[in-house]
């Protein structure tokens, strides 16, 4: 946690606290006096008879960072589902927070409440500018009437400047998403998620199709938002999740496998029998 | 004055198409009617009404063209149904025009429209009153457009319903309100419409002086309705939904409300073609159920799709340059003009993608290089 201290876009950082709580108009302000920003118990997601998460129960602590392994097909990107809303569970429930049902809010309000995502395909608006998409990604006033007539303020603007530098995607500002190379893509996807100013980050295979220098700068970026941000990292690349993990959880058939230190899990037999040692 | 010249400078800076198209309109607006009045028959500048009525009535497809791209070419909508919001503000506009004919109809009667009369009606039904009063008919003009389409878009977009699906049911829908139009319990003049309109705000629907205000007003209408547009395509909303175009899903989870920017811009544009409707029924001289066909909705699409969607001003060239071959063709050879139609849609989709725009846009790129 050594470049902590160093964060260009942590400068403003009572914003980061700040922000998202005075967004939410509603009187259920997000409560982690418990630890956990994040609690998923008992969920259960079938496709077709197939249970693809398998009475999961997980728990993210405010402000960690969290790696999470398994297999193809092991359920991490269901989980990412269910967490923003995308996939309704059959079962169990799901709260950011002490407070905040989400399996009652809709993906919008999931997303303005501060829990932001990064898909395993990165997705950025291809007929946009690099500038731009950062400029939609940004957490403001999101309603239809408000952006006919939104101009941006100079903070704004600076804000977007801080996190093109970030994402080292300067130059290319006025480049059309479209594009970007693959690694540019996801980069600019983990800088429209940074715009967001979320609570939790749930990052889907950030660093796939990236070359070994970017992967590196991937796993400095990651690590300098623990602390402030809850960060919940998908990954396939064992070197990258050992560079940054501090927990990691290994998900087997849409439940929990084993959770620890990397050293241990590794370690673990039914690990090693069913994902590691394959 | 000069913050208004201001506004729109600098709504259509960096935009030469826009410029070209506003001034070109701006030229329209003085030198067709000029022809028209002012340059006597005899001499060979001279326009003719029939022209100068023609080329007003093209304004107004091009009107109803432009609100056609919006959701299209800007947001992925493929509507084909949004004749069925042209034909309404038709209407509306021609139950004033009915209005307006008083006592001076067959029947002579002041308070019925011909039609229910004939019909044996005794009563002007609810739904008719007001619209003896411009104003009135005018709101309606873009009022009841605009709340079919959020009632429609409510439904389909909060649902989720696109692509293919959504098309289809756009269809469904000006096919509905067709057959319901031609009933003529409807009591919107059945298959035969409303027609027979004698004058507009006083001004008689015949006189040329009458016909050139209409055609400035189409002019106009086409310029302001271009600006509003351009406003909108430029602003965050046009981004959101450009964005959410091709990534719908993205959109939501990044926190914006993508049905309620749908819905919104469907509205504006169903105002929009409202608007283009209530200008082509006075010229025209007639509204009847044929204008909610859906091939009316296919032949938008080609005009847009012909054109080069996406650009807004594409959508103005090609509904003009369709138009005008439509006119050339089903006076010469009018049995070819619907196989010429849908060669020209193949031929548009196959060989320029991005329409005609695409093309002259390839082309300056080539001689800048
Ligand atoms: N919409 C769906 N319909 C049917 N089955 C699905 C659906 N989404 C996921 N599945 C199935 O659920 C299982 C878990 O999928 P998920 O995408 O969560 O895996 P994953 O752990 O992210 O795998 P990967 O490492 O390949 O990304 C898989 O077997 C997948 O085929
Ligand atoms: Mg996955």
């Amino acid at each position: 946690m050594s470049s902590e201290a160093n964060l260009p876009h942590d400068i403003p950082g009572a914003n980061f606290s700040a922000a998202p709580q005075s967004r939410v108009a509603d009187p259920e302000v997000l409560d982690t006096t418990h630890g956990p920003i994040l609690y998923l118990e008992g969920v259960t997601v079938s496709f077709d008879g197939f249970k693809a998460l398998n009475n999961l129960s997980l728990y993210i602590d405010d402000g960690e960072l969290r790696c999470i392994i398994g297999a193809n097909g092991a359920g991490k990107t269901t989980m990412m589902d269910v967490i923003t809303g995308k996939t309704r569970p059959d079962s169990g429930s799901v709260f950011f927070g002490q407070t905040i049902n989400l399996l009652e809010l809709s993906e919008t309000d999931i997303a303005q409440r501060g829990i932001g995502r990064k898909f395993q395909k990165p997705t950025v608006f291809e007929p946009l500018s690099v500038f731009e998409n950062l400029e939609l990604a940004m957490a403001t006033d999101k309603r239809a009437w408000v952006s006919l007539f939104a101009k941006l303020t100079g903070e704004q603007r600076d804000r977007i400047d801080e996190v093109l530098t970030i994402i080292g995607l300067t130059t290319e500002r006025q480049r059309r998403a479209g594009q970007l190379s693959h690694g540019q893509k996801q980069w600019l996807e983990i800088g429209m998620l940074l715009m967001q100013n979320p609570r939790v980050l749930l990052v889907d295979e950030p660093v796939a199709g990236m070359t070994a220098q970017e992967v590196e700068r991937t796993a400095e970026l990651l690590l300098s938002l623990g602390g402030r941000h809850s960060v919940v990292v998908v990954e396939h690349d064992m070197e990258f999740v050992r560079s940054i993990a501090n927990i990691v959880t290994v998900l087997h058939e849409g439940s929990v496998l084993a959770e620890g230190s990397m050293s241990k899990v590794q370690n673990d037999p039914r690990v090693i029998e069913v994902y590691l040692g394959e | 004055m000069r913050t208004h010249n201001s506004l729109i400078s600098k709504l259509v800076q960096s935009d030469r198409g826009g410029s070209v198209l506003l001034a070109l309109l701006g030229i329209a607006m003085v030198l067709v009617p000029l022809l028209n009045l002012a340059v006597p028959e005899s001499s060979a500048l001279h326009l003719s009404t029939y022209t100068m009525t023609l080329l007003g009535k093209y304004l107004a497809f091009a009107l109803l063209a432009l609100a056609l791209d919006l959701v299209w070419g800007y947001c992925g909508i493929l509507s084909l149904g949004h004749g069925a919001f042209f034909a309404l503000g038709g209407y509306a506009m021609g139950m004033y025009l009915m209005r307006q004919i008083g006592e001076r109809g067959v029947y002579g009667n002041a308070e019925l429209p011909d039609f229910m009369v004939f019909l044996n009606w005794q009563e002007l039904p609810w739904y008719w009153f007001g619209f003896d009063q411009f104003w009135f008919a005018m709101l309606m003009v873009v009022v009841v457009p605009g709340l079919l389409a959020f009632a429609f878009g409510w439904l389909a977009f909060r649902s989720r319903v696109t692509g293919v699906y959504l098309s289809i049911m756009t269809q469904a829908l000006t096919f509905a309100l067709m057959l319901a139009f031609f009933r003529n319990e409807m009591g919107f003049g059945g298959n035969n419409g409303l027609t027979d309109f004698k004058d507009i705000l006083g001004f008689d629907l015949q006189a040329d002086t009458t016909r050139a205000g209409l055609f400035v007003a189409s002019a106009l209408a086409l310029a302001l309705g271009y600006l509003l547009s351009r406003f909108v395509v430029n602003s965050k909303f046009g981004r959101v939904i450009v964005a959410l175009r091709d990534a719908e899903s993205r959109a939501r989870f990044i926190g914006y409300k993508v049905e309620m920017y749908k819905v919104g811009l469907f509205v504006f544009s169903a105002m929009l073609a409202g608007i283009a409707g209530a200008l082509y029924v006075p010229q025209v001289g007639i509204i009847n159920p044929g204008e909610f066909s859906p091939l009316n909705s296919i032949e938008l699409v080609i005009w847009v799709a012909v054109g080069g969607r996406g650009t807004l001003y594409g959508a103005v060239l090609g509904a003009l340059l369709v138009n005008y071959a439509k006119t050339y063709f089903t006076g010469a050879f009018p049995e070819i003009w619907l196989f010429a139609l849908g060669a020209l849609f193949v031929l548009v989709t196959i060989l320029l993608p991005r329409g005609v725009i695409g093309v002259l846009r390839r082309k300056q790129a080539e001689t800048a290089t």
